[in-house]
């Protein structure tokens, strides 16, 4: 079966990953919240760190997660209200490590975003990307399953804690199996399909990503967050992306319905709208 | 190339999600047809279970569910019991497994769309939740959903005149239905019902937070259990707004904020369900509900309808990313009407 | 248009700025030289010095003559029915320099390097980046043929006052000036154009970041804070700089009611040399007011109309003589 092949393959090329992640020269970091001194989190009742809440990143790494400058709306009618703001980047190292054909692809996806970029059509983000979205998340933690419940599509993704499996098909949010490091949870996602991609400027991956991401609590209401992004197929070496994540502490905070499909409709299907029949 | 990679990859992930639910329920437990789980005259609390609890002391209702069962919410109309016999329950089931199975005749239209039998998309081959209830409705004790107010037919009727109005389902997405359009299926409700196939949900409990993930189009209803108010009336959503409490070892959910969009049994916005989660055993959650909506029905009206342990995990339900059938539908409509212009030409020349 | 009153005195007769050795710069609770207030760079001190000046500085005789004489054809435009008296009637309107604070200096040019006060001449690829970017405007059309043809200002997309470098913006040519443990900020009037600059020696961002006012880093060297601006987008080219450009400025207070302000400009891919020059930042009287732009830009909406009806009267009257 095609769909066991790929899995035995990409576990393989993840050991392959893991040696020269070790080996991968180190870049330096871009400008980012100094290390916090030592934190140690409350806990939950079974006594591991609580990073129950309402999260979301403050900053423009959806537009771009390399540095970029202001840049006007794509469509002229949004005027300022669609204009996309300048930001520092959150790679470390400040390049994303494409190989040449990759790279092209990258442009031509750039080039082309109202009409290649899946967030466009309200379809599901991906990983890392659905973290750092404009929108909030919530994470709602048990013993055996973390929760990660994005407002952005309702997008789901359920990182096994136990019962931990690989992945039993692709899937746009792949499969996400955690453990906790000390303060650090640590989630190893793969079982990508190729289709999501990491901002709107068209940074992309193959179905050969696999994610490991780290969420360490930094103070009350920040947390750490690292995702490691490695793809054989279209990276030269494994990158890092770093950022704090907020803490929503308003009272009524609550993720509210983004059942975007609706929004979309008339664009993807609105040509194939019956025409009012000529007299 | 792209749109290959995506037919397969949906393919997959249907055979994959099938063929987890289907060999869960294998592995589980022996053919329900013929040893069906947890016949009872309806899951009721026993006296000696006591619910597990969860690190923080809530009841513990965490895990795989499912509510796929063949019993109707309205009791059939030459029915005048509440409850079958053991032997009257197993063959009405039976003949019910039979209709479904009846869809993929070869060659049929719904052969082609779904084949039933194939991937597991008929309960009987799945988890399925029995019970000797002749319908989910008790209260009205006939079974029925009680008769409507006048604001309600008005409301049932204008609703019909906008749909004719709108044209033919095929002439345009929004007048098919939100199931097709890949918004939101049966299943997520509130309240929860039978989704037809894959009636799978997924409950998680944190720290002041219960999560009820449905499987189909990947809808997660997020209760904060902290007697935080529902939100002013300008919030509407398809799911409406949930806050829940815990009333002894039951779980109770109020639910409003209905935008109206998505009318279960043409209830209006102002509906409000109340459900109630008990966990009656390890394989079983007592699930009730209450529809409390005075500006469609005379009265309210609660159900019960059971939730049964299933296998896990749940796989993504990604609905709208390959909802090529929307699409091909309409182009189809299309193709058709010029097809029908052209040998309306034809045939006048 | 300005409408809070401004000193109308004139206030300084000096000649360059010097530091009096006994002037000690105050400090900010932080313990920075302390640089706030509300300042100006108006001048009639022209960037280059004037062809057939061959000094350095004038006597103050002379400096005093060619003060009157700019004042004097600041107020001609004023002249009723003409153009500029239609447009912004100085004298009413204090907008010509004279009427408020200025910068008095006895230099012939702003410019102190090259010692001939001229900006030095481009280089090759300076030259061919000039040429090419005259084609581009060129493309454009004519200044009214579109908004995006039409001047910078014209389009309240920034000023010259905000630099960097801070250049007399010939009118409203004011800055207020706040500082904060870590940080200076400069606030241009002109289209509220403020510009915050951390003293923490942090690096410039990725060079894939890019304003039209470049990214400020600043320091302080003893009494003097140095600003190094880069990444700038080449939008805004001062005296046909490109985005290599590197502007050092150096803000030293040497008078209550002076600071001295040099900035060098670093393009080697312009200029076959690097070039400085020297003005001065004098007290004016506060507060700044808004100088919402763009929101009230009759302006430009009104020339464009007007072009476009200019041109459909000579296409009438065209038609109109070929029908005869």
């Amino acid at each position: 079966m095609p769909n066991r092949s790929l899995i035995a393959t990409s576990a393989a090329l993840l050991m392959a990953a893991g040696v020269s992640m070790a080996q991968a020269p180190q870049t330096p970091a871009p400008a980012r919240p100094a290390a916090a001194p030592a934190y140690r989190a409350p806990r939950t009742a079974d006594g591991k760190p609580n990073l129950n809440g309402i999260w979301q990143a403050m900053n423009t790494a959806n537009w771009d997660l390399e540095a970029h400058s202001a840049a006007p709306s794509p469509i002229k009618e949004f005027g300022t209200t669609g204009a996309i703001p300048g930001g520092s980047g959150v790679v470390d190292g400040g390049t994303i490590p494409y190989l040449p054909d990759a790279l092209k692809k990258k442009k031509e996806n750039q080039a082309n975003r109202l009409k290649l970029d899946p967030e466009v059509k309200c379809y599901l983000p991906g990983v890392p990307r659905a973290v750092y979205m404009p929108y909030p998340f919530q994470i709602l933690q048990s013993t055996k399953h973390i929760m990660m419940l994005h407002e952005y599509a309702g997008a789901v993704r359920t990182v096994y804690m136990t019962d931990q499996t690989e992945a039993p098909a692709d899937s746009w949010m792949g499969w996400s199996n955690g453990k906790w490091e000390g303060e650090t949870l640590v989630v190893d996602t793969k079982g990508f399909n190729d289709l999501s991609w990491f901002d709107r400027s068209g940074n992309f991956h193959s179905d050969a990503l696999h994610v490991v991401e780290r969420f360490t609590p930094r103070s009350a209401d920040t947390l750490n967050y690292e995702a490691t992004i490695e793809d054989s197929k279209t990276f030269s070496r494994p990158w890092k992306i770093s950022m704090p994540l907020y803490r929503h502490v308003e009272p009524n905070a609550q993720i509210m319905e983004f059942r975007c499909v609706e929004f979309v409709e008339d664009l993807l299907y609105g040509h194939l709208r019956k025409q009012p029949t000529s007299k | 190339m792209r749109h290959q990679t995506l037919v397969s990859a949906v393919v997959v992930s249907v055979v994959i999600a099938i063929a987890m639910a289907a060999t869960s329920s294998v592995a589980g437990q022996s053919a329900p047809l013929e040893k069906p789980r947890a016949v009872a005259k309806a899951v009721a609390p026993t006296k000696a279970y006591t619910p597990p609890k969860t690190p923080d002391g809530q009841p513990d209702l965490q895990g795989f569910w499912t509510n796929s069962t063949y019993v109707p919410l309205e009791r059939p109309n030459n029915v005048t019991k509440e409850f079958y016999t053991k032997e009257e329950a197993e063959a009405a089931m039976k003949r019910a497994a039979e209709r479904e199975s009846e869809q993929t005749e070869p060659g049929t239209t719904a052969d082609v769309h779904y084949d039933f039998t194939q991937f597991g998309l008929d309960r009987s081959q799945s988890t399925f939740a029995t019970s000797f209830r002749t319908s989910q409705v008790y209260d009205p004790p006939d079974g029925k959903v009680p008769p409507m107010t006048a604001e309600g037919q008005k409301r049932v009727q204008e609703r019909n005149a906008a749909r004719k109005t709108a044209g033919g389902q095929y002439d345009d997405v929004k007048n098919m239905p939100i199931g097709s359009r890949c918004i939101i299926m049966g299943g997520a409700g509130p309240p929860l019902q039978n989704a037809g196939y894959n009636a799978n949900y997924q409950i998680v409990q944190g720290a002041g937070y219960v999560m009820i993930l449905t499987e189909m189009i990947h809808d997660a209803r997020i209760i904060p259990i902290d007697n935080r108010p529902a939100p002013p009336s300008g919030v509407r959503q398809w799911t409406g707004i949930s806050r829940g409490h815990y009333e002894g070892n039951t779980l109770v959910v109020e639910t409003t904020n209905f935008n109206g969009k998505n009318p279960f049994r043409n209830g209006s916005e102002n509906m409000k369900v109340i459900e109630r989660f008990t966990r009656v055993a390890d394989d079983a959650i007592e699930y009730k509900f209450t529809i409390d909506d005075p500006s469609t029905w005379t009265r309210a009206w609660s159900a019960e309808l059971p939730l049964v342990k299933t296998g896990g995990p749940i796989f993504e339900f990604a609905c709208h990313e390959s909802n090529f059938g929307i699409a091909n539908i309409l182009a189809g409509a299309r193709e058709d009407e010029k097809k029908a212009a052209e040998q309306k030409k034809g045939s006048s020349n | 248009m300005k409408t809070l009153a401004l000193a109308f005195a004139l206030l300084s007769t000096a000649t360059a700025l010097a530091q009096s050795p006994s002037y000690r710069v105050p400090r900010t609770p932080d313990g920075q030289p302390d640089i706030q207030g509300f300042w100006t760079n108006s001048t009639y001190t022209p960037l280059e010095r004037p062809k057939g000046v061959t000094k350095e500085f004038y006597t103050a005789a002379e400096a005093e003559a060619l003060i009157k004489k700019a004042a004097q054809g600041e107020s001609a435009q004023t002249t009723p029915g003409t153009p500029a008296d239609v447009h912004y009637d100085f004298s009413q309107f204090g907008l010509d320099r004279s009427q408020s604070t200025f910068v008095r200096s006895l230099r012939t040019s702003l410019i102190v390097d090259p010692p001939d006060g001229k900006i030095p001449p481009l280089t090759e690829e300076g030259k061919r980046r000039l040429a090419a970017r005259e084609a581009e405007q060129k493309k454009l059309g004519g200044r009214w043929d579109s908004a995006e043809s039409n001047q910078l200002d014209d389009r309240c997309l920034i000023m010259v006052g905000a630099g960097p470098p801070m250049m007399d913006a010939a009118y409203n040519a004011n800055y207020h000036i706040v500082q904060t443990a870590g940080y200076v900020m400069i606030l241009t009037e002109m289209i509220h154009d403020a510009r915050i600059i951390p003293l923490d020696g942090r690096a410039a961002p990725d060079q894939k970041v890019r304003q039209w006012m470049g990214v400020s880093r600043g320091r302080w060297d003893g009494d003097t804070l140095v600003v190094e601006t880069t990444n700038f987008n080449a939008k805004n080219p001062f005296n046909g700089s490109d985005e290599n450009l590197k502007v050092i400025e150096r803000f030293r207070r040497v008078a209550d009611d002076a600071i001295e302000y040099r900035f060098t400009i670093d393009d080697p891919t312009m200029w076959v040399r690097t070039w400085t020059a020297e003005s001065a930042l004098k007290k004016t009287v506060g507060p700044i007011f808004e100088h919402a732009c763009h929101e009230g830009n009759f302006g430009l909406y009104n020339t464009l109309v007007g072009a476009r009806l200019e041109e459909q009267r000579a296409a009438e009257e065209a038609a109109r003589k070929g029908a005869k």
